[in-house]
């Protein structure tokens, strides 16, 4: 920097003539909107740890066998409602690693039910790799080894086995499997269909708008659960459970979609008038094409951050559906069908551990909650 | 005047949903092939008890089963004439149970009423919690106050309604001594409305109120704290806290009242879920409402008391939402008459 005579300051560095004088100063500037989302959506702690933890959820359910000690239906007739068996490392003063004290059942007369003595001298290690049960890996890649299980002669249920000796720990990992796709599968449902009422009735308005806005406003004042229960109730008892499951799925989505339609309808009302949809209908663009590449684009994000926040709803109503008996039945496994077990007061208060599937799905809940909220709030990055 | 005719064309409007979902509820209760007779006239023929099939064909004909589906639902609503005449919904004849081999309006009865006073209660709950819980938060906003109130209320539409129910009702009755399933003590069943029914009853009611309004007053709270925050950054709140006007007074002369408008509003959406939950519950919690008569009548293929309680159950969220409709155009004159879409 120099000073001319006139007391104006020059920068010294050359002047390069081939400059691109349209060039911003930092290269971010113009970043992508999606960059900006993210860089936005970074900041939203809870909501980047809850898209993590559901994410890696997610990841892990093709693994559900690997990470289980049991299969979800393999029954250990010794351990009827065993409580929950804890991992110990120091036996005494003595550093072993993990591992389970083995257990005995004796029979209490008094109260006509097992309880289990723990033989504290002989601690036994877990074992790690090892091979039991053949499961499928992926559901489709015969596998037997697991990530731990009980050694011989001891078991291992971390949240205790329910009325027919089954591991709870095992089945609410198989049971996420159900768990958590049938709200995925539920708002795919529920997404097509209120995308296309919602920009149909928006994009041509008229006779059309108003027999899809009676629609919305109907289905709209009904109570949901009532018509979940009394469309469940039509599923034949004779389908496989893999059939009812896609069925269930697709009735939780039915119910579903006219929150999003409405949405969609009200921004395609506004959204009809900008010029760029006038001059690509001038272009030729037909309806189809002028409403996916011009019009859904805008509001995207927006759709799948509501999307978000309403899969937990779907969660809850197969937990509801099968917990009163009419979703997924044994042997399916689900955490409502697990739930369906501690149905009476009698089981939670004398085996409490059979209603710990809660605990995942308000974990889960929560999570989709927390992410939906940090999505919708980074949508807008020139916002705040 | 103008009033009045809003409120005619309203009503009108419910009277026509009201026939549409009519329709939808008979279409979706006639979904599963076959019916509650002829699978029993199935299981009469192979087991072969003969007077029994004579019975069962008899209803069939006596309730109109055997005529096309769009006849059978004239019949029901009650604008063609059944086996018997005119008597169908409109005729307030509601049909005959077959799981129950009773009339359906001696079934249903009081657990109408009770549905209908669970819910009061219920929307009661939800307003008297989340009134005052969602304008503390917003008015303390970025506290532990409004940290604890987000997460009491995260936990409350997290958790499902049933399990709520259950834990509630164990630990309060362990706890406080709260009595365990039902409505009334059973004493009290049947007989005529005294003071320490009354009473009974609304000891009872203390825990399915709670679980049921649980969720509806989380995500009331969420949203009265978020239309509270947008008012409260207006720019008329700074003149007046800049005038010296009192927090107190300050928040409850204006914000509170323009936030008001979509508590009320907002009624529509909250009615449906309230009543889905108060189904679920009453199933759990063994309530004498028409929750646990749907879910038998729906599993047995009970048609009209399934159907009946289902046309119950939205009529009382249709009506409530009218409701919610004029008290809204009572409240903000600005709403325009018939111009519903915002």
């Amino acid at each position: 920097m120099s000073t001319l005579p006139d007391g104006r300051y020059v920068d010294d560095a050359p002047y390069d003539p081939n400059i691109d004088l349209s060039a911003i100063d930092r290269s971010d500037m113009d970043a992508s909107n999606w960059v900006l989302v993210w860089r936005k959506f970074k900041r939203h702690r809870l909501g980047l740890v809850s898209g993590i933890f559901l994410l890696m959820a997610y990841l892990a359910i093709p693994f559900a066998g690997f990470f289980s000690p049991y299969t979800a239906n393999e029954r250990s007739a010794d351990y009827l409602y065993h409580p929950p068996q804890a991992i110990n490392f120091w036996h005494g003063d003595e550093f072993i690693g993990p591992f389970v004290y083995p257990t005995e059942a004796v029979a209490d007369l008094e109260n006509f039910r097992w309880t289990y003595i723990t033989d504290e001298t002989r601690p036994m290690p877990l074992q790690f790799f090892c091979k039991r049960t053949e499961y499928n890996l992926f559901g489709f890649i015969p596998s037997e080894r697991r990530l731990f299980c009980a050694p011989e002669g001891a078991t291992i249920f971390i949240f205790g086995s329910d009325r027919l000796g089954r591991d709870v720990f095992s089945r609410i990992s198989y049971g996420a499997q159900l768990s958590l796709t049938v709200g995925l599968i539920g708002i795919t449902v529920s997404f097509l269909l209120g995308i296309t009422f919602g920009s149909i009735a928006g994009y041509f308005g008229g006779v059309t708008d108003w027999v899809v806005n009676r629609a919305i406003e109907i289905l709209r004042s009904l109570p949901e659960l009532p018509l979940w229960l009394a469309l469940s109730a039509a599923v034949p008892s004779n389908w496989g459970p893999v059939s009812v499951f896609f069925i269930i799925s697709i009735i939780l989505g039915l119910l579903d979609w006219p929150g999003l339609a409405r949405a969609v309808r009200s921004k395609f009302l506004s959204l009809r008038e900008e010029e760029y949809v006038r001059a690509a209908e001038m272009m030729g663009a037909k309806p189809g094409r002028v409403i996916r590449r011009h019009l859904l684009p805008n509001f995207m994000s927006h759709l799948i951050a509501s999307a978000t926040l309403s899969i937990p709803a779907m969660i809850l109503g197969e937990t509801a559906l099968s917990f009163l008996g009419l979703g997924l039945r044994a042997p399916a496994v689900s955490w409502g069908v697990m739930l369906n077990d501690a149905q009476n007061l009698a089981s939670i208060e004398i085996y409490p551990w059979t209603a710990i599937p809660m605990l995942p799905i308000i974990i889960v809940v929560l999570a989709f909650n927390f992410l939906g909220d940090g999505l919708r709030d980074s949508l807008d990055p020139y916002k705040g | 005047m103008m009033f009045l005719r809003y409120a005619g064309y309203r009503f009108l409007t419910m009277l026509l949903t009201l026939a549409v979902v009519s329709l939808l509820i008979f279409v979706i209760i006639n979904l599963p092939p076959g019916d509650y007779l002829s699978n029993q006239i199935a299981e009469l023929r192979a087991t072969g008890q003969a007077e029994g099939v004579a019975k069962a064909e008899f209803l069939r004909q006596e309730y109109a089963l055997d005529r096309p589906l769009w006849e059978q639902y004239l019949i029901w609503v009650g604008v063609a004439p059944g086996p018997q005449g005119f008597s169908g919904l409109l005729q307030g004849d509601f049909g005959w149970s077959f799981e129950f081999d009773a009339p359906v309006a001696d079934i249903v009865g009081d657990a109408l009423w009770l549905t209908v006073l669970v819910n009061l209660a219920a929307v009661l709950f939800v307003y008297l919690v989340a009134l005052p819980l969602g304008v503390l938060a917003a008015a303390r906003s970025a506290t532990w106050v409004d940290y604890t109130t987000a997460f009491i209320g995260y936990l409350g539409l997290a958790t499902p309604n049933f399990l709520l129910a259950l834990m509630l009702f164990y630990y309060g009755h362990k706890y406080l001594g709260l009595p365990i399933g039902g409505l009334m003590s059973p004493e009290f069943e049947g007989e005529p409305m005294s003071f320490d029914k009354v009473k009974s009853i609304l000891v009872h009611l203390i825990v399915p109120t709670f679980v049921i309004g649980t969720s509806g007053a989380a995500g009331m709270m969420q949203r009265l704290r978020a239309n509270m925050l947008d008012e409260l950054s207006k720019p008329y709140v700074e003149t007046a806290t800049a005038k010296g006007l009192s927090p107190t007074r300050l928040l409850t002369k204006y914000p509170l009242r323009m936030a008001f408008n979509p508590f009320v509003a907002d009624i529509g959406n909250l009615l449906p879920a309230m009543v889905s939950g108060s189904v679920l519950v009453s199933v759990v919690l063994g309530l004498q409402t028409i929750g646990p008569a749907l879910l038998t009548a729906l599993k047995s293929q009970d048609q009209f008391l399934a159907g009946f309680v289902l046309m119950f159950v939205a009529l009382l969220t249709l009506i409530g939402t009218m409701i919610s409709d004029l008290l809204l155009v009572l409240l903000d004159p600005r709403i325009r008459y018939g111009a519903r879409e915002g």
